[in-house]
């Protein structure tokens, strides 16, 4: 057997090695900082010449997203990646693509906002991203990875997701995971499926019928409302099985916590260095990390909300996730939350300090 | 064994790719690392800094409060992060340039001249190397074998003829630091 392929890189080269591994058809994106790696990557490793892997740098972000939506619903796994206000301009496409059912990857290297904002990382995009951000009744299928490994991993759990449901997926990480390098052992090589493989798996893409069906047709419009409530009452059906099926979080020395941190991400990083540094001191903490922000691991949030005296949610924002996990305990105990602005991150010691406000 | 690292200086002196190339060692020696620049809008003159951790477990927050070893190479890095040695921990810092060398007693305090040393031995574009020499002399975190493996394994082929220059800069940076 090949020894495993262990390597040092950064969070955003994991992305662009992880999507050419997991057979992906098309990157389409502009680049922006602190993500521009993404693209810098795919183009030094120029996949168009061995996976046929198709990498685009168009002339926006809206351009960007609009060729994801021409890509997916040819049934190909496309994806692009961005930054936040790079991702705000992304919006409207992102409810096209959940409007019509397409799968597609969209990946948010976050940074502080509002506006132009700054380049540090900040998870201030929760809200846009778990609450719509575009128009409708729509959701994203959000992973929020916390490693480099995880950077790598999630590509290919995106594309899988968004296939299965027929709705877009979400990466939502930030400046820091994308910046930082680790260990990352990447993904063996899959190969992109054939135009038979695409045809099998996507009976509904607009991919040529070959004078064997009907035509397909992708769109979000329907003009009559009985018929756009059906489409919208399915697509509702198939989030609450999402919902059922998809929640993934990671629970860390949670058994004898009698405080308990959520936080995702870089967040959670952080966490864990709070617990450390907590539990010398005599404060038994522990944490639970969302993986999936949408569907939102509610249910047992409120289960070990029954078992601790305190949660604190620990963010890089100004408080979006507090709101989910008050809801998920139904303010049975008490919320606290902490976070710093502006693209500065928490160091441990100051949610330590947090940790102690809350067992006083 | 854990070891939380910033090094701190001015941009250009290669405080980036000597946290990499620490990273990198460790990585050959088949430990936890994790590498996490300040990316800000860096240039030339302006000041860079990069947290290195190296471990045998998984490493938690790549962001922290306090470290081991601080390693400044400018006045600026060594007024902002002289508070943030750990008690009994280690601070490096090259004597070039500083007018208000560190004040704690509670900690270990090394300079290493390596701007002086590197421009009168003509070694100013190894510089980082003697900095992680002296490093290396103080904490051996990764052995030299390591580093010089991380070279070959890092650096294009085309420039694998500097490896032994490094690795005089090493040797030299472990000659020169001294414990004040």
């Amino acid at each position: 057997m090949a020894e495993k392929e262990i390597t040092l890189m950064k969070g955003n080269e994991a992305i662009a090695h992880a999507a050419i591994r997991c057979g992906c058809d098309g990157y389409f994106g502009y680049p922006i900082t602190p993500q521009s790696e993404v693209l810098e990557t795919l183009a030094a490793e120029k996949p168009w010449e061995t996976t046929g892997m198709v990498v685009v740098q168009a002339e926006s972000e809206t351009s960007s997203i609009n060729m994801v939506y021409g890509g997916a619903a040819t049934g190909k796994r496309v994806m692009t990646s961005s930054s936040s206000p790079g991702v705000s301009l992304m919006q409207e496409g992102l409810s096209y693509l959940a409007g019509a059912e397409l799968p597609a990857l969209v990946v948010n290297v976050s940074r502080g906002g509002p506006g132009l904002g700054t380049i540090q990382p900040s998870q201030a995009d929760y809200f846009q991203t778990v609450k719509g951000g575009g128009h409708g009744d729509y959701r994203l299928i959000t992973l929020a990875p916390a490693s480099v490994q995880e950077m790598a991993d999630f590509v290919d759990l995106a594309f899988e997701l968004a296939f299965r449901y027929r709705n877009p997926a979400m990466i939502l990480s930030d400046g820091a995971i994308g910046q930082m390098m680790e260990k990352v052992v990447l993904p063996p090589f899959k190969p992109r499926r054939t135009e038979e493989e695409v045809l099998k798996q996507c009976p509904w893409a607009a991919n040529g019928r070959k004078g064997l069906r009907k035509p397909n047709i992708i769109t979000s419009l329907e003009l009559r409302s009985e018929a756009m409530e059906v489409i919208n009452l399915r697509i509702q059906a198939k989030y609450r099985e999402i919902e059922q099926k998809e929640v993934r979080y990671e629970e860390y020395m949670t058994e004898d916590a009698e405080y308990l941190i959520v936080a995702f991400g870089s967040a959670a990083r952080i966490s864990k260095k709070v617990i450390a540094i907590a539990r010398e001191q005599g404060i038994k903490v522990g944490l639970l990390r969302p993986i999936t922000l949408w569907p939102f691991p509610s249910k047992r949030i409120g289960e070990l909300g029954k078992k601790v005296k305190g949660i604190l949610s620990l963010e890089i924002n100004a408080g979006q996730m507090v709101e989910d996990i008050r809801l998920a305990v139904e303010c049975k105990v008490p919320v606290n939350y902490y976070g710093r602005l502006g693209g500065i991150i928490p160091e441990p010691e100051e949610v330590v300090e947090e940790i102690k406000k809350m067992t006083r | 064994m854990t070891h939380e690292i910033i090094i701190s200086g001015f941009g250009g002196q290669g405080v980036l790719s000597m946290g990499k190339i620490l990273a990198y060692s460790g990585l050959m020696e088949d430990k936890e690392v994790t590498w996490m620049p300040a990316y800000g809008p860096e240039q030339r003159g302006g000041t860079a800094n990069v947290t290195v951790i190296v471990s045998d477990e998984p490493v938690s927050s790549p962001i922290l409060s306090s470290y081991d070893s601080v390693i400044v190479l400018n006045q600026p890095s060594l007024d902002k992060f002289e508070p943030k040695v750990k008690p009994g921990g280690t601070l490096i810092y090259d004597g070039n340039g500083i007018n208000n060398p560190p004040k704690r007693k509670d900690i270990h305090v090394y300079r290493i001249d390596a701007m002086d040393v590197a421009a009168e031995k003509n070694m100013i574009k190894v510089f980082n190397m003697i900095v992680l020499g002296g490093l290396l002399k103080v904490h051996p975190i990764v052995s030299i074998e390591s580093v010089l493996k991380a070279l070959r394994k890092t650096l294009p082929e085309r420039h694998h003829h500097l490896i032994p220059v490094n690795e005089e800069a090493i040797r030299l940076g472990m000659e020169i630091i001294k414990e004040q």
